[in-house]
């Protein structure tokens, strides 16, 4: 028994500095980004891997600003060669990016997303314009009966979507999304949000006069409970709404499509615009107010280096995946028109740099 | 004693008085309300448990199954290799060859009546994706089926299988199924041709991760916590007996060694994400070492465990009795073989005990791996520290946020397969506790 033992604490004796973690030839493509993106990425990857002379990418759902920052770390084995977006890389990240030598950006747009509300069948249905949800969610909101301003602005009073809009039910506002790391908040917030307080004259106006003071107070959430950050896991929102039925998420359409049979989604309208089911023509044609473009970024500098990232960004486009029966629109993937996806494939083929304007 | 007290002793005490009778009844009343409390707390908990356990075994178990259809491949010799090449020669001819073509062919002789681009598409749909794998591990494997016609039980779709194991409502409105009716006339008609089975399914246990809820498997993701549980016992384990044995045996009890007692009380406390950033910081941040890979992550999560090592390491040498080592003394060993020659052996059982233990709730952790990057999608099966990996518990968190229905199953079935590991080692450190463990 004792030799046994001092067996065992001598052979478990070498310390971690004793450990070979020299870094290796990195052959992997590493792939960071939006959650949102996630589930196309990972399937491209996988359809990637199986059909390709290169191994499999790895993907991380960081977040579309944490993967942003990730990949604009640096150059080397160490920092991502490709980021997926849910929404477009703004410049002050590309300022990031270059100060830290990453300056060669291609830029691939690779379809759309709609961003749904929905709620459990058993919700009452609504038909909601960009107004309502702007009333319902925004921090602050005009003093009820004027058109907003600076001036008129009061911490947001209601609690039931009937004191918003008497065509709504009387329930309480209880909405389950995104926290504001995700690029689905970012794209709902300048959309819905915005689109909203926009309609406001006072709110236009001030959009004019002073911006910043504009997107500061029509692009903020309220904090008082009735918006609900539930988490980057978009099932755990389905999971939720389908078991409270006062309850409306808000996710992306890939995952209203999967569960079609047990949510029903609301439609939106905006400002006088019809009221639209988001439905895969209603995004894929741009009718549907809520959508946003889903981009990856990769790294010249990577390309030749760590193989097989040109042909990987290329199977995003290719007619197997975005093409009419292509497997990433069976997972809920909206895909580009025929002209944008030329300008994609042109970016692909012969990798041109991104250009902010 | 007081006068009064004296008094209280010399009474008589009458046992059947009303009054002793009734303080009697009331101690007997308490003593049951509180045997009562507690068993209803013990008793809720268990229900908590079954409850728990119940649903995830519920959820889960179909998860191991898997719906398979049998179809009358055609393997026509015009869209394949020559059958007489050699093995290697025939194997990298089929990686050129469209088995997705050869499939559909074979579904379509099956259903003359499917016509038209989107059907066909429809009802290639039926099967899964890794259907082409499988035919191709066939031909591979004996080319001289080219030219004949055979039975193959191809994989379902997941879509295929939701219905067959009667997860969806087939009496929804048609717009509101992933399946349609069509889909659902042709699999009527594979059931009733006695095409359709329902499966244990082995390859959940033997393959890595994919997007296919039904190729999906947890072996990938049980390699990688094995490699990273592997570095985290080499670097905890001596390092925190090693810490154990200075504190308790050599080092002086002085204002030093009482910070470094207090620190690590607190670090056992500190929640894991803390240590995740910890590793980001240094490991990837100084070290410079890989993302992704079971070695960083072994070593982060050794971090977390070492206060649980240290703490049980030192509680089990503090129970040798100062007896053991004042024979040893006596007998003239120096302090040096005290320790290891007496105290060390006689404490390992309960070392070892606490290594398990510690190590069991580092399988269970995902939260600091998230900042090292194992919180990520690995088709490949690691095969050293150094290869990207991912582990259980990442595994369950990933399916658990996958969009498609059939992921639900999956990932309870993968809870259940975390259990069973966390169970197995508790289980060991019963045994070793049982086998080896000295009372004095």
């Amino acid at each position: 028994m004792k030799r046994f033992v001092f067996a065992v604490v001598l052979m478990l004796a070498p310390c971690p500095g004793l450990w070979p973690f020299a870094a290796q030839a990195q052959d992997n493509i590493r792939v960071v980004g939006s959650s949102t993106v996630f589930p196309f990425a990972t399937a491209a990857a996988e359809e990637f891997g199986n059909t390709s002379p290169f191994k499999t990418p790895i993907v991380e759902a960081t977040g579309t600003g944490g993967g942003l920052k990730l990949f604009c770390g640096g150059i080397g084995t160490n920092h991502p060669d490709v980021v997926n977006a849910s929404r477009r890389i703004k410049k002050a990240e590309v300022d990031v990016c270059s100060a830290n030598g990453v300056t060669d950006i291609v830029e691939v747009k690779i379809g759309f997303d709609g961003i749904v509300l929905a709620a459990s069948k058993d919700a009452p249905s609504m038909r909601l314009r960009l107004r309502d949800l702007y009333l319902a969610l925004a921090a602050q909101v005009p003093v009820p009966g004027t058109d907003g301003g600076v001036g008129n602005l009061v911490e947001n009073p209601y609690r039931r979507w009937s004191e918003i809009n008497p065509n709504l039910p009387n329930v309480e506002i209880s909405v389950l999304g995104p926290p504001p790391t995700s690029g689905t908040r970012d794209a709902f917030n300048e959309i819905a949000i915005e689109g909203g307080c926009r309609t406001f004259e006072g709110m236009h106006a001030l959009e004019q006069s002073d911006p910043s003071r504009f997107f500061a107070l029509c692009r903020s959430v309220r904090e008082d409970g009735l918006y609900i950050e539930a988490g980057e896991n978009d099932n755990l929102i389905v999971q939720k709404i389908v078991g409270n039925s006062g309850a409306i998420g808000i996710f992306g359409y890939s995952f209203l499509s999967q569960n079609a049979d047990i949510l029903q989604s609301y439609s939106i309208s905006k400002s006088g615009g019809p009221f639209l089911q988001p439905t895969f023509d209603a995004i894929a044609d741009g009718s549907y107010p809520i959508s946003r473009s889903l981009f990856l970024y990769a790294k010249k500098a990577h390309i030749g280096v760590v193989p097989g990232i040109q042909e990987f960004i290329r199977e995003f486009i290719s007619e197997r995946a975005s093409g009419d029966f292509g497997y990433l629109l069976d997972r809920g993937l909206i895909p580009l028109s025929r002209d944008e996806l030329k300008a994609s494939l042109n970016a692909a083929n012969n990798l041109i740099g991104l250009e902010l304007n | 004693m007081t006068d009064n007290t004296r008094n209280i002793l010399d009474q008589q005490v009458d046992w059947h008085s009303p009054k002793v009778r009734a303080r009697l009844r009331r101690r007997h009343r308490t003593d049951f309300l509180f045997r009562a409390i507690g068993f209803s707390a013990v008793a809720a908990a268990g229900l908590f448990l079954v409850f728990l356990l119940g649903n995830i075994i519920k959820n889960g178990a179909p998860g191991f199954l898997q719906t398979s259809i049998e179809v009358d491949v055609a393997f026509d010799p015009s869209l394949l290799p020559d059958p007489t090449l050699e093995r290697a020669e025939f194997a990298a001819a089929m990686a050129r060859v469209d088995l997705q073509r050869l499939l559909r062919q074979s579904l379509l002789d099956h259903f003359p009546e499917v016509s038209g681009r989107a059907d066909t598409i429809r009802l290639t749909r039926m099967l899964s994706s890794g259907a082409r794998a499988q035919l191709r591990d066939i031909l591979v494997r004996n080319p001289a089926v080219v030219g004949t016609t055979g039975k193959v039980w191809l994989l379902a779709s997941d879509e295929v299988d939701q219905v067959v194991k009667g997860n969806v409502d087939i009496s929804l409105p048609e717009q509101n199924r992933k399946l349609k009716n069509k889909e659902l006339v042709w699999l009527q008609r594979f059931e009733s041709e006695g095409r359709v089975s329902l499966s244990f399914h082995s390859r959940f246990i033997t393959a890595g991760d994919s997007r296919e809820p039904e190729l999906v498997g947890v072996w990938g993701a049980i390699v990688g916590s094995g490699l990273t549980l592997l570095v985290t016992l080499l670097t905890a384990f001596p390092i925190g007996v090693a810490s154990a044995i200075y504190l308790e045996e050599f080092a002086p009890k002085n204002r030093f060694t009482d910070i470094v007692e207090v620190n690590i009380n607190n670090l056992a406390a500190v929640p894991s994400i803390v240590f995740g950033l910890l590793g980001l910081a240094f490991f990837l941040g100084v070290m410079g070492m890989a993302r992704s890979a079971p070695i960083v992550g072994g070593l982060t999560l050794a971090l977390l465990t070492l206060p649980t090592i240290i703490i049980s390491a030192r509680a089990a040498i503090a129970a040798v009795p100062p007896s053991i080592r004042d024979a040893a003394r006596g007998l003239g060993a120096s302090s040096m073989q005290v320790a290891f020659h007496h105290v060390v052996p006689l404490a390992m059982p309960g070392i070892l005990t606490g290594t398990i233990i510690g190590m069991a709730r580092a399988l269970g952790e995902s939260a600091p791996l998230l900042m090292i990057g194992m919180v990520a999608f690995i088709v490949d099966v690691p095969g050293g520290v150094n290869d990207p990996a991912t582990v259980l518990p990442v595994q369950i968190f990933l399916w658990a946020d996958s969009p498609e229905r059939a992921f639900i199953e999956k990932t309870s079935a993968a809870i259940m397969v975390l259990l069973f590991f966390l169970i197995a080692m508790n289980g060991m450190a019963i045994w070793l506790r049982q086998r080896f463990e000295r009372k004095w």
